[in-house]
């Protein structure tokens, strides 16, 4: 089955790809399409039948094939599944899947073509191959294999960010976004170097089991001699960031929306750019023992959550606005895994992953009826045009933001996953990275309704005649819509309890040994509590206040965190690095600390979303002239902001003009001056004087030279019989 | 067949004697029966070579299917094949007839041209499998004759400057090697390239004009060879005749020049450098370990501002013979592995690049790649065939160029990570020059008048890429194909070389502490 699930999307890619021509465009497209719905349903069976404590170590492992094998090093095509995996395939089938019934409708009569050209089977078998490297990446059980599968979405990615390979900003995006990604994977690849170099092995079970040892081995890398394992996990966090667009590397990632809007939200929103987050998860047993490192994953994670936050608020391009706002969400997920609570990076991941989807094909849907209009400007007023539209827009919206009942479990997707990793980094005891969240969170909530207000009311402001035309979009991209706003709704509130309920709950989940502890006499109850249902797993997680607890279990509950605030924790992960699908170390409280935060901690990103959604309907429902003048008040922060700090520039100063500049230097100076010009002098004295030669008789030099090939050869057979003789 | 090893080498030997001897004319009817016989002999020495590989036995790390015998003058002629030789025999057989089928549309003295291209497959078969140090010193230096005048004769506007450079440089590098050929028969006593493998060379410093000399005899032999191999790879900074001839050379002879001719460095390293002269090797293992690292850097940043489409892809082919360089003197199981991977995995990359470049400058008669630009719209299977090369040429994981990068730097790293990490640095720069070339050759729109009449590949140029497409993903995908077959020897290679290192230390020591 998963063998199936991971082929048939490279099935769907190379039938429609190659065979079109033969079987015709639309039966090509229906294959691609089909045979991903196919891994969809698979993979949702996968999720729900997968029972990780059915299998040592929480995972089993399908082998394909041999692959790379050289002395010790020993790699071969593998299937891993474990919880990690699991999860993963559903994010990656699922927005997928959708995705590719969305293009049926977003890609008919693309105006970037030109008549009879056929364009349609090659950008769904890009989106199936993409499918197919991503699926890769997620089931690797060696990182070799991640590797390829990392790549491959890079090329994937670069193919469909350039589909528009007339467009010469198209081109340049994609080279960018390919360039920009190498850089990361330098790191990956160095990181990679470096486990096999100290542990003799790329796979993940060996790996994961040498990590304590990793933790107290010394590294001589570079000019110095330091802890391994912080400079491994720095490595591959150096990949991650340029997956996932992380501050630095980040350049890439908004220039990638020259691409379709169904691959910004597929490769750009849901998928490829979560995958480093996966990275940072999938190596949690590494990172569990570098707290250099991820301290690092913490900083930069919430240092990028807010940067992004601050250019997306002034930006005017719809599909831009919601690509900073991925690197900002993916900053959150970062955060949470670098306090060491990779659950909640996973929820995160999980839950925007449909609400972003659903955002991206929401702003397609409203491009595709103002005819490829982008500019928010040229918007306005668009609510009862595209009914469908605007309240898909709204739902993503609603669970971006993180609307929910305070101090409960009940709300948009988002408002859970969001709330935990702010939970998670105050417990994790990152201020920096608590507070920037709250900050963050505040300006997602601006920027996320400004793009509402802006687009769907006040005056048409745009083209009259474009928006009298503004038409909803026909029912194949309204059912994707359809579906991805169930998963912003309740994907929060159906799974939290698996990714941030109760120690156990999730230890279950994961495959995580988890320990209780026994000296408390309520233990056996306890074990009795976990095991009840879904209801009671949501209870489970619960304050000790919430009346949805039977009373017994509220005493327990009150139990525990008053046991939390001793310092002496109810439930322990106690498994070993690899065993489970993440890792948490037994000393790592986050989990129970975030849940035992103040009051004022859990609100917080609450507040923050009013104050932001008040004060984008102050400007621009109540005061639309009020932006403006700010802007005008403020212009160097305006722009700043506006050229998204410039970064581009200053890279383009930095980096891109010295290389060529160096390139152009060492092919005049180095190659041209230096070493021929030198060559010249010994050499060219003879050249001239063979060329004559040439000249003068058509073949005469060929014989010039085969004379004294003959000449050397002979002195050198005489002088070998002689030596030869001697002997 | 107890000979297979001389029946594929004289294979094409034999066809040019005959082309030579009973074709006449030079009317379209002779041009064709020259191309079909040149066509059919390396294709018949492709199918026997085939033999030779189902033939080998990986587990056996000595040389098989040995044939000796005397030779005129009282040299010997001894042939053989081991897991480090057998797979670029196979490469130039291979090769053979996709660039005879590439020369077809060739109307200038073709029965030459077929004979050049037949003997230089004859002479470059000869090195790979020559067990006796006159022998391989006689195909080496000879090889140079064919391609010299396949350059110098058919090649293009400046192809008498080019060929030129391209002898001396060569020329240049081997009378060293000639030297140290002789020194070291004189040293050994024989010419036996497997009885040389087992002589221990001495390894004791001594003094020469004031300088004194670490590894002694070995490392001077060490510098002899390399500076013959360092040029033919080619290495920074003699790599600089490259460019040159590929510019000029026809399509065909940059295929075999890039393919299979560059190889016979790092084929020498493997063959002489490390088992003969491991105490020298090792001297300078840190000097080779940083020009390959600058020749990946440099070369790449040059083939970034390149005009010309050719050139780029030879700067190009430099950085990749770099990696090579690197993994074979970072000289470990995973270093040596890699670096014959990425010689195979080049040989059919750099083959398609070119012959890629042919198919345009076939039709259009220029490599300026301003002159291209949206090449996509008229010519949908030939840009999908450019970019399948072009991302294996930048080591995308799935396609052969990948395992070689990766593996070398994987046994650098080993050995040495700063060198490591610049190296690794090409793969960013690699990226950059592949797909910028890509972009303004193939993408963009369709503006310019000379272009709207192209057609796309015909079956014959199909046909040509379709082995080469297959080769690149089948070892991409599954490199146990040559792992398999060269890791034993790769291993007893290591071995031997670490053993040799080992007992020159205790040497040393001894020597020391009396």
């Amino acid at each position: 089955m998963e063998t199936t699930i991971l082929f048939a999307p490279l099935v769907g890619a190379l039938l429609c790809g190659f065979g079109w021509r033969f079987i015709g465009e639309k039966a090509a497209m229906w294959t691609a399409t089909g045979l991903l719905f196919l891994a969809f349903l698979l993979s949702w069976i996968v999720f729900f039948s997968f029972d990780p404590s059915a299998y040592p170590g929480g995972s089993y492992s399908v082998p394909v094939l041999r692959f790379i094998e050289s002395g010790s090093l020993s790699t071969e095509w593998a299937i891993r599944l474990d919880r990690l995996t699991a999860i993963m395939l559903i994010v990656v089938t699922t927005v997928s899947a959708f995705v590719h019934l969305y293009s049926f409708g977003y890609m008919d009569n693309d105006p970037q073509w030109r008549e009879g050209e056929s364009y349609k089977p090659r950008f769904f078998a890009y989106l199936s191959f993409f499918t197919f490297a991503m699926l890769a990446l997620v089931t690797a059980d060696n990182l070799v294999q991640m590797f390829f599968g990392w790549e491959g979405v890079g090329v994937a990615s670069y193919l469909l960010i350039g589909f528009y390979y007339r467009k010469p900003s198209a081109n340049a995006a994609a080279i960018k976004a390919f360039v920009v990604n190498r850089v990361g994977d330098f790191g990956f690849a160095l990181g990679i170097f470096a486990i096999f170099f100290l542990t003799d092995s790329i796979s993940f079970p060996d790996v994961f089991a040498s990590a304590p040892t990793l933790a107290e081995t010394q590294l001589h890398f570079l000019w110095g001699e330091w802890n391994a394992i912080e400079v491994i996990c720095v490595l591959l966090f150096i990949g991650a960031m340029g997956k996932s667009a992380q501050l630095i590397l980040h350049t890439w990632l908004p220039d990638a929306m020259e691409g379709p809007t169904p691959v910004s939200a597929l490769i750009h929103a849901a998928t490829m750019v979560t995958a480093g987050v996966f990275l940072v998860c999938r190596m949690s047993p590494l990172f569990e023992f570098a707290p250099g490192a991820a301290g690092f994953v913490t900083v930069l994670g919430a240092s990028t959550a807010f940067f992004a936050a601050t250019v997306g608020l002034v930006q005017t391009d719809i599909k831009r606005v919601i690509a900073y706002s991925t690197c900002s969400q993916l900053g959150y997920m970062f955060v949470a895994a670098g306090v060491g609570m990779y659950s909640a990076a996973m929820f995160h991941l999980f839950t925007h992953a449909f609400f972003k989807a659903l955002l991206f094909l929401g702003a397609g849907s409203v491009i595709h009826a103002m005819h490829h209009e982008q500019e928010m400007t040229e918007y306005g007023g668009l609510r009862k045009k595209i009914p469908y539209t605007f309240w898909a827009m709204m739902i993503g919206t609603l669970a971006i933001t993180g609307v929910g009942i305070p101090l409960t479990t009940i709300g948009f997707a988002g408002f859970l996953s969001k709330d935990a990793i702010i939970e998670s980094a105050y417990a994790g005891g990152s201020a920096y990275g608590f507070w920037l969240l709250v900050i963050a969170a505040a300006f997602t909530s601006f920027y996320s309704w400004r793009l509402i207000f802006l687009t769907f009311y006040g005056e048409p402001r745009g083209d009259k005649h474009t928006h009298d035309h503004a038409h909803e979009s026909p029912m194949s991209m309204l059912v994707p819509l359809g579906v991805l706003s169930l998963g912003a709704v309740f994907a929060g509130m159906i799974w939290y309890g698996n990714f941030f309920g109760h120690a156990d709950k999730v230890g279950k989940f994961y495959g995580i040994p988890v320990a209780e502890a026994s000296e408390h006499a309520e233990a056996g109850d306890h074990a009795e509590a976990g095991a009840h249902g879904e209801e009671a797993a949501q209870a489970d997680t619960a304050h000790a206040d919430d009346s949805h607890a039977d009373e017994g279990h509220a005493d327990e509950v009150a139990h525990g965190e008053e046991t939390a605030k001793g310092g002496d924790h109810h439930y322990v992960f106690a498994g070993e690095p690899g065993e489970g699908g993440i890792y948490i170390a037994p000393d790592n409280h986050v989990l129970d600390d975030a849940h035992a935060a103040p009051k004022w901690v859990k609100v917080s990103p609450f507040i923050a979303m009013v104050l932001g959604f008040v004060v984008a309907y102050w400007f621009y429902i109540v005061n639309t002239s009020l932006p403006a003048r700010l802007a005008a008040n403020q212009r160097p922060l305006y722009l700043f902001l506006l050229n998204k700090w410039y970064f581009d520039e200053i890279y383009d100063a930095v980096f891109v003009k010295p290389t060529v500049a160096l390139g152009r230097f060492l092919w005049k100076r180095g190659d041209g001056n230096t070493i021929d010009g030198f060559l010249n002098g010994v050499a060219m004295g003879v050249v001239p004087f063979f060329t004559r030669l040439a000249g003068k008789a058509q073949t005469g030099y060929i014989f010039t030279y085969a004379f004294w090939m003959v000449l050397g050869i002979a002195a050198l057979v005489t002088w070998m019989s002689i030596g030869g003789g001697a002997h | 067949m107890d000979n297979i090893l001389s029946i594929v080498t004289f294979i094409p030997a034999v066809a040019a004697g005959i082309l030579a001897l009973f074709l006449h004319g030079e009317d379209p009817a002779a041009q064709r029966n020259a191309k079909w016989v040149a066509l059919v002999a390396t294709t018949v020495t492709f199918l026997v070579s085939i033999g030779i590989y189902t033939g080998f036995d990986p587990s056996n790390t000595g040389f098989q299917m040995v044939e000796e015998g005397e030779w005129l003058m009282g040299l010997k002629y001894k042939m053989g094949v081991d897991g480090i030789s057998v797979l670029f025999v196979l490469l130039t057989t291979f090769i053979m007839p996709l660039t005879i089928l590439a020369s077809w549309q060739v109307t200038d003295r073709v029965k030459e041209y077929m004979i050049a291209f037949l003997l230089l497959e004859t002479l470059m078969l000869g090195v790979f499998m020559a067990l006796d140090l006159v022998l391989f010193y006689l195909f080496f230096e000879a090889g140079l004759i064919p391609m010299f005048l396949i350059i110098g004769v058919w090649g293009g506007k400046d192809r008498i400057y080019a060929s030129f450079k391209f002898f001396l440089y060569t020329f240049l590098g081997s009378v060293l090697m000639l030297v140290a050929m002789v020194a070291m028969y004189s040293d050994a006593g024989t010419t036996d390239i497997e009885a040389l493998m087992s002589h221990q060379f001495s390894s004791e410093g001594f003094t020469v004009l004031g300088i004194y000399v670490v590894g002694g005899l070995q490392t001077l032999m060490f510098l002899a060879f390399f500076a013959s191999f360092a040029v033919k790879m080619p290495m920074w900074p003699v790599h600089t005749w490259l460019p040159d001839a590929h510019v000029q050379a026809p399509t065909a002879g940059s295929v075999v020049l890039a393919a299979i001719l560059l190889k016979m460095g790092g084929y020498g390293f493997l063959r002489f450098s490390l088992p003969m002269f491991p105490v020298g090797s090792a001297v300078m293992t840190d000097l080779v370990l940083w020009m390959s690292a600058i020749a990946v850097v440099y070369t790449s940043l040059v083939a970034l501002v390149q005009e010309d489409m050719k050139k780029l892809i030879a700067y190009s082919s430099v950085a990749h013979m770099g990696f090579v360089t690197m993994g074979i003197f970072a000289a470990n199981q995973q270093g040596v592995d890699g670096a014959i991977f990425q010689m195979l995995s080049h040989g059919f990359i750099s083959a398609a690049l070119f012959l890629c470049v042919g198919v345009i400058y076939d039709r259009m008669h220029t490599r300026d790649i301003e002159a291209y630009g949206g090449l996509v719209i008229r010519m949908p299977a030939y840009a999908l065939v450019f970019m399948l090369f072009t991302m294996a040429n930048v080591g995308l994981p799935g396609t052969s160029g990948f395992i070689g990068e990766f593996l070398t730097l994987m046994g650098t790293f080993q050995v040495n990570t700063w060198v490591t990490a610049v190296a690794a640095s090409g793969v960013i720069f690699s990226a950059a020059y592949a797909l910028w070339l890509y972009r303004r050759v193939v993408f963009g729109d369709l503006i310019k008048e000379s272009l709207k009449a192209m057609t796309d590949m015909s079956s014959r140029e199909r046909l040509i890429f379709a082995p080469l497409i297959v080769m690149t993903i089948l070892l991409g995908v599954y490199p146990s194909l040559v792992t398999d077959v060269i890791g034993n020897s790769t291993a007893a290679l290591i071995s031997n070389y670490d053993t040799a290192l080992a007992a020159a230390e205790a040497a040393t020591q001894t020597a020391a502490s009396h």
